[in-house]
């Protein structure tokens, strides 16, 4: 007796223990774990953007700070941006100078003497148009939204002027319009690829230091960028799933 | 050109280098402005509730008076929010569609539930068979103000006296969490910007939970001092001691938790802790470790510390507490200035700070910020004359 | 139920009732087409106007003999419209008040050809900022359009 009831339990006990694993690995099977590379593209077809900036084409013109202002009606005083340029300087004593006199636009003038620089580089920055982004996160209104082609956007006649997305965004790229009141950022010429135009500062850049396209698309020019290049985004501990790839950007670079 | 004269002169002043955009500080004094009033809502009204739901008798003169503080203040708590911003009558968006991910949102619904279910509530319950009173014995306009406020009760009742006293304790004991949500949420707006290391800090919301306790203490404090010297009465020493020694309680934890969060940040020393290290010692040395830290944390513990151990005359600890109170309310002013005005010192690169001058958002917003902080001290003169605290009947546990 | 509770729930009702209304015919149309925005938003957005021209063909259709030179020489990756500004206006109506030709200084040249550790050298010739041919404009020189010209 005893020994059957031993082995009945012993069976119990197999057939609970196979059930439990059995449960967990099909558990895992409807949602395994998976480890997503950067920035994961929502369900859905169509365009979903990502910008490509290479940091080692880039000659620090600001011609792409300049077409912005003209195209997007930015105001002109230095205060306001939707993208600008910054060239970082290290000097020999590690020291880390950044400069963007007017963003870029008033053109850059070396102060280091070039027997002290390290090295020294061009960055240009722009709204990163996050997946996760921590901008439209905290919008109260719902005035701050991605867009499906998963672009960071703002609705103008909604906006309360808060400033709330202003302080959430890690990279500067937001600020109140002086005279409308409410915020202002890149919508990577939204108005100009619905009409099936480059954005302004794709346009304006000489050497072709910007692209963007389709990240959906593994084709695409991109897609490609992202590939075969050292790509890096801006801050990736704050983990906003920011869509701006640099190539060859040095990690000094916030 | 004019109106970006400050802005150039900042951008002239620069150090190092921060973002284009960042030079403009957006969230000026009138920010500061709003966590401290809310602040002061929730400390006053825990105040309260010490006596109500602990008994502690001895806090008794100052209960309803720390409620009607609590309510003035909460009437004008969120101006400041709504003057500051860009389209100002846009404001009713929030409520309207309100954005579940923005803690800002949300506040919204905070602030309301505070105020209609606890704070009105509370005050309706315990005023009402006042007012029933008073509409009876006033005339006119006066008797349909108070019949109204009454919801057209007249129940005087020993009996429905109970059941008010019931309701509000509960309302009371409701209102304690709910205290903690309001205050602890106007943190959390703070804390939970990831982008900013000088905000983004679990303990936001407990610090500006204690630190609100400690304001609004002292503002009770300080209010039924002015009111008694204004009634020509006389200072209840009892109940001047007892608030005093709950300051200086919940003043050692506040102290406690904000070196928690600064030892932290110092052992921990993460990418941004060079800058903030320059901030601290630079441009907020006066505001963070003379007015934050000296007059508003160690000198009033100092202060009542000692008269926890030797109480000098009546007349000098009255003096002191007054300073002390008015002490307390400053330091955590400039507690509240320098996380909101500290926290867009520094750029978001870590490499260089602006500044601040009062006038750089548009002149008026340091006068505005002053007014909102009159108001409610005119809000609280007149509900003391519609609802004088010293005019209500005796308690019904009394009357038995 | 005492008559304080029922009296108060007929104000929340009330209350909360004007709420419902409110939030009824407040809420923007469009609300919620595909997120928590307003749908027609995007709409709004991608009305704005133009202002830069797709490509210099635009501009070659007028300016020909200056686009072919232009095309043949080292400035052709440049837009037209980084020297000229926006010229939305000016092929609807082509008049000389709505397009700048640059005033050119040697800071206009100098904004992408000085000299800089941090420019790459082989995406971008440089001199030296004041060397150069001192004191002495470019379009002396060089033609703008082309600038072996
Ligand atoms: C529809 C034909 C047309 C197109 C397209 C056109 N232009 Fe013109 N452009 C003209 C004419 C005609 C004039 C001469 C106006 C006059 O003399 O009054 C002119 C003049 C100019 C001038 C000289 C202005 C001055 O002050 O002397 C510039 C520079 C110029 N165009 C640039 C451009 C650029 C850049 C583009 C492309 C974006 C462009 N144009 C497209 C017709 C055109
Ligand atoms: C590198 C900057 C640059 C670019 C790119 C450029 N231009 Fe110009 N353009 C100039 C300058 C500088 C002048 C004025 C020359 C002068 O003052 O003599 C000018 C003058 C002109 C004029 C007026 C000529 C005259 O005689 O009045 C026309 C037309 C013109 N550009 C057309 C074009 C067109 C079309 C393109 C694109 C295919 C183009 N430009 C691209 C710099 C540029
Ligand atoms: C928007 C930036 C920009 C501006 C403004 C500009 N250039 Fe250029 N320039 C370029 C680029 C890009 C090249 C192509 C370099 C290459 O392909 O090697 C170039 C090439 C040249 C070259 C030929 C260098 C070579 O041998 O390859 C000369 C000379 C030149 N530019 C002169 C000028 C002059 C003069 C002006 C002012 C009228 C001017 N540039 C304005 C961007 C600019
Ligand atoms: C006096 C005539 C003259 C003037 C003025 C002049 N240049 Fe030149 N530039 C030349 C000649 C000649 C060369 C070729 C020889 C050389 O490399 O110095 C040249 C070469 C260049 C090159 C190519 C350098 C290389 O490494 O291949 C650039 C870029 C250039 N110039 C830009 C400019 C700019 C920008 C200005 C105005 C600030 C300017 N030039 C003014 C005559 C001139």
């Amino acid at each position: 007796m005893g020994i059957k009831k031993e082995n009945v339990t012993r069976r119990d006990f197999l057939v609970k223990s196979g059930t439990i694993a059995g449960g967990v690995f099909f558990a895992s099977l409807l949602s395994p774990f998976k480890g997503v590379y950067a920035t994961k593209e929502p369900e859905g077809d169509g365009v979903w953007y990502g910008i490509g900036i290479d940091i080692e084409k880039c000659i620090g013109c600001a011609s792409c700070a300049r077409a912005c202002k003209n195209e997007n009606d930015v105001p002109k005083e230095p205060f306001f941006f939707r993208n600008w340029v910054e060239q970082y300087t290290i000097t020999n004593n590690e020291e880390i100078k950044v400069i963007s006199p007017n963003g870029g636009i008033d053109g850059f003038t070396q102060t280091v003497p070039e027997k002290d620089i390290y090295k020294t580089f061009f960055v240009p920055k722009m709204c990163n148009h996050c997946e996760k982004s921590p901008c439209t996160q905290v919008c109260p209104v719902g005035a701050s939204f991605e867009s499906p082609e998963g672009l960071a956007l703002v609705d103008q006649n909604y906006c309360i002027g808060c400033g709330y997305c202003v302080q959430a965004c890690p990279y500067g790229c937001r600020y109140i319009h002086p005279d409308k009141g409410v915020v202002d950022k890149c919508t990577l010429c939204y108005h100009r690829l619905t009409k099936g135009l480059d954005p302004a500062c794709m346009l304006a850049c000489p050497t072709r230091a910007r692209i963007y396209g389709n990240l959906r698309d593994k084709d695409s020019e991109i897609s490609k960028f992202i590939r075969d290049n050292n790509c890096v985004v801006l801050k990736p501990q704050l983990n906003t799933g920011a869509k701006l790839y640099y190539n060859s950007l040095n990690q000094e670079v916030r | 050109m004019e109106k970006f004269e400050s802005l150039y002169h900042a951008l002239a002043n620069l150090d190092g280098y921060i973002f284009p955009n960042e030079i403009v500080l957006n969230w000026d004094v009138l920010i500061v402005m709003y966590p401290y009033i809310t602040g002061l809502v929730a400390g006053a009204f825990i105040l309260a509730s010490l006596n109500r739901v602990f008994n502690i008798e001895a806090l008794k003169p100052t209960y309803v008076i720390s409620l009607l503080t609590a309510l003035s203040f909460m009437l004008v708590a969120t101006m400041p929010l709504i003057t500051h911003l860009g389209q100002p009558f846009r404001f009713y968006e929030m409520l309207i569609t309100p954005h579940l991910t923005s803690a800002m949102a949300i506040f919204g619904f905070v602030y309301l539930w505070y105020l209609m279910v606890v704070l009105l509530l509370e005050i309706w319950f315990d005023y009402r068979y006042d007012m029933v009173i008073w509409s009876k014995e006033k005339k006119g306009f006066m008797r349909f103000i108070y019949k109204a406020l009454t919801l057209w009760i007249s129940d005087t009742s020993v009996a429905s006296r109970k059941t008010d006293d019931k309701l509000g304790y509960f309302i009371t004991v409701v209102g304690i969490p709910s205290a903690f949500l309001l205050h602890g949420y106007v943190g959390f707006i703070f804390g939970s910007i990831k982008a900013n290391p000088w905000w983004s800090t679990v303990m936001m919301p407990v610090i500006f939970l204690f630190s609100a306790m400690v304001s609004g203490i002292a503002l009770v404090m300080f209010i039924y001092m002015m009111i008694n010297f204004i009634r020509k009465q006389k200072n209840d020493i009892l109940c001047l001691d007892t608030i005093a020694k709950f300051l200086f309680y919940i003043l050692i934890v506040d102290f406690a938790l904000e070196s928690l969060d600064q030892i932290h940040r110092i052992y921990e020393a993460d990418e941004s802790f060079d800058i903030l290290k320059i901030l601290v010692r630079g441009k907020l040395f006066f505001t963070f470790f003379i007015m934050q830290i000296g007059v508003g944390t160690l000198f009033p513990l100092a202060t009542i510390g000692f008269f926890q151990f030797y109480k000098p005359k009546e007349h000098i600890r009255k003096i002191m507490y007054l300073i002390v109170s008015i002490c307390v309310l400053v330091g955590i002013f400039y507690m509240r200035w320098n996380v909101v005005i500290g926290g867009q010192l520094f750029s978001k690169s870590f490499l260089g700070f602006t500044s601040y001058k009062a006038d750089l958002a548009g002149g008026g917003s340091a006068l505005l910020a002053l007014l909102w902080f009159i108001v409610p001290f005119l809000i609280l003169a007149f509900l003391l004359w519609l609802l004088p605290p010293w005019k209500k009947a005796p308690h019904v546990e009394h009357i038995e | 139920m005492p008559i304080q509770v029922k009296r108060l729930l007929m104000v929340f009702g009330l209350f909360i009732a004007i709420m419902a209304v409110l939030i009824y015919f407040l809420t923007p149309e469009s609300w919620g087409e595909f997120g928590h925005y307003r749908g027609l938003a995007l709409k709004e957005i991608a009305d704005k106007e133009v202002k830069h021209v797709d490509v210099n063909e635009t501009c070659a259709m007028c300016h020909d003999s200056i686009s072919a030179t232009f095309a043949s020489g080292e400035h052709k990756s440049i837009n037209c419209q980084n020297c000229h500004n926006v010229g939305y206006k000016h092929v609807e109506d082509p008049t000389k008040e709505n397009i700048v030709k640059p005033e050119v200084t040697r800071d206009f040249c100098l904004r992408c050809h000085a000299k800089n550790p941090a420019r790459p050298e082989n995406y971008i010739k440089q001199v030296d900022a004041i060397e150069h041919n001192k004191d002495k404009v470019c379009i002396n020189c060089h033609n703008p359009h082309k600038p072996w010209e």
